[in-house]
This record gives structure tokens, sequence and C-alpha cells, in this order.
């Protein structure tokens, strides 16, 4: 069906509103009541993830095991499963939700699906041990909005992840989609909808934030015969998973923002840069581009206005430095992605050198709501220079892992306690990575900051495009930085000499003092190259990649004397730094450790405590993760 | 005289690489798509193949090279029947994955990028594959296998073997 006018659109949004009503209803209802085919309801519908991470946990066989059931028990004409995009609950994944009494199912198996569908859909009673636990009160939980995880979430970017079904843009449309647009192409100006996105406060969510409104004037204001608007997706932060899950889950929120950015500055044509390994992205991406021509979204004449604009996807290949817009630029044009000196910004001569103008995918997906709810909702969400919220990854040794949506302004310690549940096995919170390999450390003095752009740089870390590695006491600070150094190492991309020689040496330190040869004067050389780096790297990869160890540095430079001075470390990470030993008193001498060492350098007789000879064993750890009686100690 | 291309390749594999990049109308700025295609079709990008993609869309072997080299997706050696990545990613890495990475270079004695001589498996390392809940993770193939121990290593393996 074309949409050809403003009143198809709304005639359509009606349409699709009454199909989407039961999931918009129940998100406001508290209902206790558990409600099933017995219970007098008539309209069931079992929402289940479809995001990779829970792809990854056969969420796609529970989809398969549910329709079977409804099929088998005759009731599909009163019960439907919908795919949706990311929950964001993904330690406690495959999720499945049930509509309309908003019943949270976790850690949902294919063989439980059968299950399901009997007791909760046709009988009424919920199934009690697939429900969350509160880990506080251990008391079951069936409402999400009543969990620690949801509760101070505010999700905008992320608004229909998990909620509407991505492979269909009514969905989208009853969600009000397509509105901005709309309103953008048949009552105001370009210039307008600019003055919206300046006054929303809305900046970059790739890593540096710059202001967007400001960057569309500046494309805007070159003129040529030909534009583009480039939606950057090369997500590439390592443990960051924000634009893949909205790509996956409300790929149709990216496809509008594009098409208004085309209007702002006078392009008609968009392309999408994504990476290759996101496969399931690519393909929700496809089908809502295909959907968005065939209702007359995209294409000639969007609207019945004179405005033409359309989409194409391109692929990058695997390099992290193609995040960064120059090289991104370069990369689409099937060169090698190495970026170049600004100015000329993209703004002026990128993409075959026309003005070009390139946006993070979330930073894309608050553009449409921006212009339904208007500039000040935004603007009154967030801190006095960071408005609207961040999408972050949080990962690592921490409880619930999960992509999490929170207001500008929100403490690292709603995040991590509230939010995240703590840390994990009651371990002691030692550090969190912000920005990936461009960021630094956050530590305990940091919990009560508020996290927004000017705060985390303050603390010597970024913003970056929004990973949140938690680590504990078990994590040792130099081989994380040297971890991060190995990266930027591999993924330098070899043009400028600080970055490229510069990075090798201060990953060459690194590795002297994680094998315990490190000397003091080490310490002083990786600050100061550090800071060289920083200083004349071209492009922003190189300009941030030693921020890791120098953050490390600042925060932990006991541990980094420890290593240089003592040799020891005191995470008992750095394998040349440690000795695993055999403790007689608890040794059953049953020889699992023994038969499991790979350098055979554990000797003993059968029930006869064993020993370890230390100049053969390669501390691979085998014997302790053997060990059922935990017997060996490491020092 | 100039030296003739010596071309191994299957006739027909020449022939599918010269239609792909036909059918992105031989322009240089499709390289990267080009190759995509063209790894997706043979598996891995081998020299011979890039000087047909050179001499085709006009440009040097040395840039096509380049660029394949560039690239991390890019491959130039043949894969493993079965593919095992071992994810590297910070979440992943934090739960202990470089472990994981220690023993199945030590189980099957090969090196990251490498292929083990009988062509069963080929080891890589990837930056995250976003299933970061089940942190560590490894892929073979495209089953992913999550919240693993190095004990369990050894298991998958013999198991993934045993499928052939």
């Amino acid at each position: 069906m074309k949409i050809l006018s403003i009143n198809d659109l709304n005639n359509l949004r009606k349409r699709a509103q009454q199909a989407l009503a039961l999931r918009e209803e129940s998100s406001d209802t508290t209902s206790e009541q558990c409600c099933g085919l017995a219970s007098g309801a008539d309209h069931l519908q079992l929402l289940c993830c479809g995001g990779t991470g829970c792809k990854a946990s056969n969420s796609h066989k529970i989809v398969d095991n549910l329709k079977a059931a409804i099929e088998e028990n005759g009731i599909a004409d009163k019960v439907e499963v919908i795919t949706t995009g990311c929950f964001g609950f993904c330690e406690k994944g495959p999720i499945v939700k049930v509509i309309p009494d908003n019943t949270f199912y976790t850690q949902v198996k294919p063989e439980d699906a059968a299950e399901i569908v009997k007791e909760h859909i046709i009988g009424g009673r919920r199934v009690e041990r697939l429900l969350y636990v509160d880990p506080k009160t251990n008391k079951t939980v069936s409402d999400s909005k009543h969990m620690d995880f949801y509760r101070k979430q505010m999700r905008i970017a992320l608004r229909n992840c998990g909620l509407i079904d991505p492979e269909n843009i009514e969905e989208y449309i009853a969600r009000d989609g397509y509105q901005g647009i709309a309103n953008a192409l048949l009552n105001q100006t370009p210039e307008e909808v600019i003055e919206i996105i300046k006054a929303s406060g809305l900046r970059g969510r790739g890593g540096a934030g710059f202001p967007t409104g400001m960057k569309w004037g500046f494309a805007r204001g070159y003129e040529a015969d030909e534009k583009y608007v480039v939606c950057n997706a090369d997500e590439g932060d390592p443990g960051a998973f924000m634009d893949r899950s909205i790509m996956e889950g409300d790929p149709n929120s990216v496809i509008e923002a594009m098409t208004v950015c085309g209007y702002c500055i006078n392009s008609h044509k968009g392309l999408i840069y994504i990476r290759a390994e996101y496969p399931l992205a690519v393909n929700r991406l496809k089908i809502a581009i295909q959907q968005a021509r065939e209702y007359g979204l995209l294409g000639k004449k969007i609207l019945g206005t004179d405005f033409d604009f359309d989409i194409e996807i391109r692929y990058g290949a695997g390099a992290f430095v193609c995040g960064e817009e120059t090289a991104l630029i370069h990369s689409m044009e099937g060169k090698r992605g190495e970026p170049t000196l600004k100015p000329p910004f993209p703004a002026e001569a990128g993409y075959n050198m026309k003005p070009t103008n390139v946006n993070n995918v979330e930073t894309l997906a608050n553009v449409p709501i921006i212009l339904t709810k208007g500039a000040d909702w935004f603007a009154s969400i967030g801190t006095e220079k960071s408005k609207g919220t961040k999408v972050f990854a949080l990962a690592g040794k921490i409880n619930n892992v999960g992509l999490i949506e929170v207001p500008m302004g929100t403490t690292l310690r709603e995040i991590i306690y509230d939010i995240g549940g703590g840390v994990k096995n009651g371990k002691e919170f030692k550090a969190v990575q912000t920005g990936g390999p461009s960021g630094g450390c956050l530590t305990q003095k940091h919990l009560d900051t508020p996290i927004d752009y000017e705060h985390l740089a303050a603390s010597g870390s970024m913003m970056g495009s929004g990973g949140m590695i938690v680590m504990d006491e078990d994590d040792c600070m130099v081989s994380v930085a040297k971890f991060y150094l190995e990266f930027t190492c591999d993924e330098s991309c070899g043009k400028c000499t600080p970055c490229r020689i510069g990075n090798k040496r201060m990953l060459e330190i690194l590795t002297r003092i994680t094998e315990g040869k490190g000397t003091m004067e080490d310490l002083d050389r990786l600050k100061e190259l550090g800071e060289i780096i920083k200083d004349t790297a071209l492009c922003g990869l190189g300009q941030t990649s030693p921020n890791p160890v120098l953050s490390t540095i600042n925060n932990f430079w006991d541990e980094y004397v420890e290593h240089v001075k003592q040799h020891t470390c005191r995470a008992k990470q750095c394998k040349a730094l440690v000795t695993y030993s055999i403790e007689a008193s608890k040794c059953k001498g049953c020889g699992a450790c023994a038969r499991k060492c790979p350098a055979n350098a554990i000797m003993g007789d059968i029930r006869k405590p064993h020993i370890i000879n230390p100049f053969e064993c390669i501390r691979c750890g085998m014997c302790k993760s053997n060990c059922r009686f935990d017997a060996i100690s490491v020092y | 005289m100039k030296k003739k291309e010596e071309i191994k390749l299957a006739c027909t594999v020449v022939q599918q690489v010269e239609e792909i990049c036909d059918k992105h109308g031989n322009k240089p700025g499709e390289l990267i798509n080009v190759l995509h295609e063209c790894q997706a079709l043979h598996g891995y990008l081998p020299e011979e193949m890039q000087r047909i993609i050179a001499r085709k869309l006009g440009v040097p072997a040395s840039k096509v090279y380049g660029v394949v080299t560039f690239y991390s997706f890019f491959t130039m050696t043949p894969k493993g029947k079965h593919p095992i990545s071992v994810c590297l990613g910070t979440a992943c890495y934090v739960r202990g994955s470089e472990r994981l990475l220690e023993e199945i270079k030590r189980i099957l004695n090969i090196e990251v990028g490498e292929t083990t001589p009988d062509g069963k498996f080929s080891l890589d390392c990837l930056r995250c594959v976003g299933a970061c809940g089940l942190a560590p993770v490894v892929m073979i193939g495209e089953h992913v296998y999550g919240r693993l121990d190095v004990k369990d290593i050894r298991q998958i393996l013999e198991t993934t073997a045993a499928q052939d």
C-alpha cells in the first residue's frame, strides 16, 4: 500500500494502533492477575526476543515451538507470537513476554514453550519457575516494570525495542512512526527542523558528542549537485552493542531520521555503513528499507510532496578505525579505511568529495521522537549540557548484563548497583571501563559522578559509544590496559607514526611490566609516550588510544608499582608473576589435576597430596578449574 | 615481455568472479562490495582472484591486496570446515576468554589465523558477537557456545569433530 498523503498515514496509523493496542495498554496497567483463555482473555500475544544475544540461546526455536503448541491446541485465532527486538535484559535471556498481563518469562528454553502455552495461555496460571526472582527479596516478580533493572531506566532511543515487530513497518507507524518526517515535509522548512534539533540539545552519541543540529546546519550550508546522509553503523567498540540492538529492534526509526536529515540538508541519497559482522541487523534494515519503499516512505515524491530520498546499505569489513568519519567515507568509496586530516570536514567534502553528513545510529534514533514530542520535552531530560538519555551496554563482572538506557546525569552507582544489581559473585567493585579502547576507567571514587559528556571527560574517560565494562578485584588493571592497547595496535591503520609506532612501543613496555621485567623508568616513559600520542596522532582513534593506559596509571598507580617493584600481580592475572600450588591439607589425591595438566607438571601418588613442579607449570589454570576440593591456590 | 598471469582457479570460479565484477559495473568504488561477494562465493580471496578483480575493475593489484589485508573480515587463507571464533570483546575478556583461546590453540596445535592440517578447524578471534550476557563466548560455525570454562573446550571440540 502506498502512502500518498498525511491522511493515508494517519488512517494507517489508526488501524495499526488497534492491532498494537493490547501491548500499549498493558504497559500502563499493573495487572497482578494472570490472563489466560480460561480466565476470560480473548486475545493474547507472546513477544519473544529476537535479538542476537537471545538468538544465540535459541530464541528462534522458542518461537517455532510456541507456534507449534498454539497450532496443536487449536487456538491460533486467539494467540499471536511476535518476534521483537532486544528487551535489554540479556543476562536473563531469552525472554518471552505475555500480553496483556505483562508476564516476563526469563531464561526460557525451547522445551518450555509447550508448558507456557498449556499453563499460562490456556490455563491462566503463571509458570512460576520461569519468573524472575528478585535477588534482594527472593520473591518472584512477574512484571518487568517492577524489576530494579527497569525501574530507573528511561527508554527513548530504545522506545520500540522489545515492543514492536521490527519486520513490520505498520507497528512502527502505530507508534507515531513517520509522523516526524510527515510534519517536517508538510509544515516545516528545513531551517525550522534544524532549529528544533539544535534546541533539543541532541549531541552525537558515537563518542565525541558534537551537537547534531549544528552538524546538520553545516552540511546544509554547502551547495552541491549531490549531497549524502550517512548513518555510521560501524560499531566497533568491543563489548558494545547499542547500535546493533536499535537496528535489530527498530530499524525504521533510523530510516525516518535519515530521511529527515536528507530533507534538512537537501540530500536525496542516504547510505548506511554497517559492519558485515551484523547479519541480523543488516537483514532487518533491508526488510525495513524495502517496506518503506513499498509504503512510499522512501523513493520518489515521499508523502505526495516533491521530496525524493532513498537509502542504500554499504558494508564495512571489520576495521575499528572506520568508525572515524573520514575513514568511514574512504571505506565506502572502496578504499582502505584510512582517516584524513580535517578540514575539510565531511560537511564540505565527504563521500565522493560531496557534502556529507555522518551521524551515528543512536543519535538518529532520537530524532523522530524529538520531532513528535518537541525539543522542550527532550531538553528537559538530562543535565545542563548533555540532554536526553544514553544507551549503555552493561557487561563484564556484573549481575545484570544487558542493554540499558538512562537519563544523562544518572550516577555510576545507580547504574551498577540499582540497575546492574551489583558486582557478580559478591566480589568487590574495582573499576568500570567506559568508552572502549578510547576511554578510561572510573573507580570507586567516581561512583557518585553523574554520567554525561563533561563529567566523563573530566574523569579522564569518555562517553564513547556506550560500552560499560565492570571489573572486580580479580581483574588486573595493567593487563586490562594491555588488552586495550593490543586492540589499538591491531586496529591502527598505520598511516600516522605516533599511533603506528608509539602504541607499539607502549605495548612492549606494558608487556614487560606484566612479565615482571618493568622498571620505574618504564612507567615514566609510558606516561610521556601517551601524552605525545594524544597530542600528535592524526585521527580520533590515535588521539584517544593512550587513554586506557593513562587512566589506569592515574587511578591504579600502586598496582603498576607492585608489578615493577615487587613483581606481584594482586589480581593473579599476570601469568609470569603467579605461582600455582596444591594445598596438601585439602588435596585428596584424586589425580584429576594431574590427568588434565597439559604440561605434565603435577606429580603424586593416588590418594596422597600431589605437588606442582613450578618449572614445568605453564599456569594455564586447568588444574584449578578441575579440582573439586578447592585445593589449588594461586599466589 | 609481460609475464602472463598464472591462474589456477577453476574456470567456473573465474567466470563467477568476472560476473560479480560486471554486476557492480566494474567500478573501482565497488571494490569492497565485490570482495564481500567473492569471499562469500569462494570462502577466501586467493592472490589469483585478487588479480582477476584488479584487472576487471581497472585498479592495480597492489590496491586490491591493500584493501584485502586492511580489513579483518577478508582472508587469504581457506577456513576450516568448522571455523572457530573466540570472542575477545572486553566483556568476554574480563570473563576469561583469553584462557579459552590458549586452550584451543594448545589442543588443536594451531595459532590464530591458521587452519588444522586436516582442514577441520580454523581459529580466529573476533571482537564482540553481542552475546555479552553469555560471556565468555566461542563460536563454532554458526553455533554460539556461551558461559564456557576452560575445561569444557576439549569436549566441545571432540563433539564437533565427531559430527563429520
